[in-house]
């Protein structure tokens, strides 16, 4: 640009260069976008489950997201043996507490893919009566957490509420 | 308006070992381009963004495409309904292909008015003639898969022609179809092939606008570029033309594509595909019509297939059949008329085509096939007796003459 | 255009003229209906699509599918999530399996898409009397005249003319292409109770269900409508800007 004056001609180059670099942009979101979820993906994003039936000590399996999340209706002695814990020494430190929901303490919700490299671990199992990870062995315990193995995190709770009732859990 | 400083060391060298720069500056940039080049010239450039379009949207459809007969229809209507965008992008690729003929078919009769086959551009234009096939063999295949009435009965009916061929004929329609009618194994075939003749088009578009590049472009006088005072360089002269008509015919293309999506498809399309009924007039999409016409109008199986194949084919020969040493149409009286009655017989064919084959409309079908032929049959005739009006000196002078010495060249010819 | 040349395009123009018209004579001419999304730039009456679902809900889905309607597309249509949920819940589809292996019945939720009506064309045909009621999910689409046809259609039953033979269990509409259609007069006059108090006249139902099906065959029509103004616009704009950028470059030239 030079300092004496900028002409029409100038202004005129420059703004349809602006507008077409702008069009291009935009016309470029759809091409973009289409690749994220779609409608009848996010309609499955939310998923209401009826554990009314489970007994103490026993878990379900459903699918949500594609991804299997665990719900299990813990022992006394399994939230006993969760909250029985030294949480400083954790390798994810984090309280059986802040995992559950209060008042439905015996019931646990989580995602069941192994934090390591995306394994489904084997529920009851492992050196902590929670779950074992057969790719490469980690081990979790009663509450989800991880405490042995390679996995870097405890296994993720999905956003989930109980019907006022308890008999159902809405996942998502 | 350089582009990129070649004095620039990144620039040099890079260009020492892949010469890119020096690639773009021969022919994007200081690339000779005649200056008396219409808007009829725009077309080319059209064509070639059309092409982009549908290979952008294509890809994009294939992700969430299912090429299976059972899930094909839905997947379509996945698309539209479920997709973000999808409605959009699936649009885009059903009105654009027809976007893509009208801007190849305007780009054909321009050359053929301006006498752009002739020597020594004869394999510029065969290599047109054969993206012409590629594409109308991609637009076919790709008119199969949302797997409708009229994809089914129209894959039917085409893939039938090779039944016309003696002896071998059955052998070749049961091996097209892999199976003994179309089904899941001819979806499966159709939908890899028209995902990769888009890339050969791409191949032939590279080879055309080599030999193009070549021999330069031919123009409306159809005079040889004789020096610098004939060209200009392509940036910005034709770079800013040429954006400027696809920006036009976006707006052509957008009230299509937003306004009246499905004006040039078929109704019985959005029926799923079924095997025991067939829809009651079942037409080819539009840029097929005028060869369906010709098709139709020979009471022989296999004789109207020949006739149609030979309708296209002959355009190969054209050069040769075509004896006038004067290029452009501007200066050829006869063969402005003849060119323009050929227009109408393609046009007139495309309205036999859409109509059934019967009554009145056999007979129109017959004369105009008659005439779409004879028009190619006269051209050594006329080329031979017909005394052609005199030529201006060059390019350059024809363009002073028009404008009276005055401005600019070409203002006000709009396409 | 060289003087023959227009003298044949003018004969093929005539020509077209006179045989299209010829070609109309099969079929009774369509009544034209004047729907607000009909407007090149209009949106759909939602209002009356929500009647229009009452109506395909209690008198058209008695017989025909609308396969590619989820419940969750009627939040679109103004409705609020928890009456779609509750629309969805008078209806049972299958899930499953289970963990005994067993499929199973529950009620539909949003998520899920309007249950076929018939398993498949062979049972639609049996339950028939041998005729097969299309799915609606993309009629409007799918029929030469679009919205004018669905209309004419159901407004079209008449007695037949006297000279017109009916094949057994067939009605007379001479909207319906041959004249006789296996589906029996859908609507008559107070056929649904509207909520919003509309009066339920054959008239009145047919704009309804047909506003209802446009929109089931083409969701999207309002939203490419709003993005297609925007994009003419901008082209527009553009192409004006473009136009005087290149008579500035090719002003330099002489």
């Amino acid at each position: 640009m030079a300092d004496d004056g900028v002409t029409r001609r100038d202004f005129i180059y420059v703004a349809a260069v602006g507008m077409g670099a702008v069009g291009a942009g935009l016309s470029v979101w759809p091409f973009v976008h289409q690749m994220n979820p779609s409608k009848d993906v996010l309609a499955l994003s939310s998923i209401e489950v009826d554990v009314s039936a489970l007994e103490e000590g026993q878990a379900i399996k459903p699918k949500w997201r594609g991804k299997p999340v665990f719900i299990r209706r813990r022992t006394k002695a399994e939230v006993a043996d969760a909250r029985n814990v030294d949480v400083g020494d954790l390798p994810d430190p984090e309280t059986d507490q802040a995992r559950v929901t209060k008042g439905r303490d015996e019931w646990l919700v989580v995602i069941g893919v192994c934090t390591h490299f995306g394994c489904v671990p084997i529920g009851q199992a492992g050196d902590f009566g929670g779950w074992f990870c057969p790719c490469h062995g980690s081990h979790y315990d009663t509450s989800g957490r991880i405490r042995k193995g390679p996995a870097p995190k405890n296994l993720e709770v999905p956003p989930h509420k109980f019907s006022a009732d308890g008999a159902r859990i809405t996942i998502g | 308006m350089p582009l990129f400083n070649a004095n620039n060391p990144i620039v040099k060298w890079v260009d020492y070992r892949l010469p890119v720069f020096s690639f773009a500056d021969a022919h994007l940039i200081d690339y000779p381009a005649p200056k008396n080049l219409n808007y009829w010239y725009n077309f080319g450039s059209i064509a070639g963004i059309m092409l982009v379009v549908q290979i952008a949207t294509g890809i994009v459809l294939a992700m969430h495409y299912n090429p299976s007969a059972d899930q094909a229809f839905n997947s379509v209507e996945h698309i539209m309904r479920e997709v973000n965008y999808g409605w959009l992008i699936r649009y885009m690729h059903a009105n654009g292909a027809s976007m893509f003929f009208i801007a190849v078919y305007i780009h054909i009769f321009r050359g053929m008015y301006y006498g752009s086959y002739k020597s020594p551009r004869e394999i510029l234009w065969w290599m047109g003639i054969i993206i012409l096939l590629l594409m109308m063999g991609s637009a076919f295949m790709g008119y199969v898969l949302p797997w409708g009435q009229m994809s089914f009965w129209g894959a039917t009916v085409i893939t039938n022609l090779f039944s016309a061929l003696p002896f071998i004929g059955e052998h070749i329609v049961t091996w097209l179809w892999g199976g003994f009618s179309v089904d899941n194994p001819t979806l499966n075939r159709f939908y890899s092939l028209h995902y990769l003749l888009p890339f050969v088009i791409c191949g032939a578009v590279f080879v055309h606008l080599w030999a193009l590049h070549h021999r330069k472009s031919n123009n409306p006088t159809g005079l040889d570029i004789k020096g610098p005072q004939d060209t200009v360089p392509f940036h910005p002269y034709y770079t800013v033309k040429d954006i400027l008509g696809i920006a036009v015919f976006g707006i052509f293309f957008s009230v299509f594509l937003f306004f009246m999506p499905n004006a040039l498809g078929e109704v019985d399309n959005y029926i799923k595909a079924n095997p025991l009924s067939t829809p009651a007039h079942i037409v080819p999409e539009w840029y097929f019509l005028p060869f369906y016409a010709i098709l139709r109008s020979i009471p022989h199986k296999l004789m109207g297939v020949i006739a149609m194949g030979a309708s296209i084919m002959i355009l190969f020969v054209l050069p040769w059949l075509d004896t006038s040493r004067v290029r452009s149409a501007t200066f050829r009286p006869v063969y402005k008329q003849l060119f323009w009655i050929f227009v109408v017989t393609c046009l007139v064919l495309g309205v036999v085509g859409a109509n059934p084959a019967e009554g009145i409309w056999l007979w129109i079908g017959r004369i105009f096939t008659f005439i779409y032929f004879m028009f190619f049959l006269v051209l050594p005739i006329v080329g031979w007796f017909e005394r052609p009006r005199p030529l201006p000196a060059g390019i350059a002078e024809s363009v002073l003459e028009k404008s009276g010495g005055g401005s600019s060249g070409d203002e006000g010819r709009a396409a | 255009m060289g003087r023959f040349g227009k003298l044949v395009a003018a004969a093929a123009i005539a020509l077209a003229a006179v045989t299209t018209a010829q070609a109309a004579g099969e079929q009774a001419e369509l009544k034209k209906v004047s729907l607000p999304h009909m407007n090149p730039f209009g949106s759909y009456d939602f209002a009356a699509v929500q009647r229009g679902l009452q109506v395909y809900q209690e008198v058209c889905a008695a017989c025909h599918s609308i396969e590619f309607l989820a419940f969750r597309d009627l939040n679109d249509t103004g409705l609020t999530p928890p009456q779609v949920k509750a629309i969805a819940a008078e209806y049972t589809v299958m899930d499953g399996p289970n963990d005994d292996g067993e499929m199973y019945e529950r009620p539909a939720e949003p998520k899920d898409r309007f249950p076929l009506t018939f398993p498949n064309e062979q049972a639609a045909r049996a339950a028939n009397n041998g005729a097969y009621p299309p799915d609606l999910s993309l009629v409007v689409k799918a029929r030469i005249g679009h919205e004018n046809y669905i209309y004419s259609l159901l407004v079209g039953y008449a007695d037949p003319p006297a000279d017109k033979e009916l094949a057994d269990g067939m009605e007379y509409n001479p909207t319906f292409p041959g004249g006789q259609i296996a589906m029996a007069a859908p609507l008559s006059d107070e056929a649904v109770e509207y909520a919003d108090g509309t009066k339920a006249t054959v008239d009145q139902m047919a704009r309804d269900v047909t506003t209802f099906l446009a929109w089931v065959s083409e969701p999207t029509l309002v939203e490419r409508r709003q993005l297609g103004i925007k994009v003419i616009i901008f082209l527009v704009i553009f192409s004006v800007l473009m136009y005087a950028v290149k008579r500035k470059v090719w002003a330099d030239l002489h």
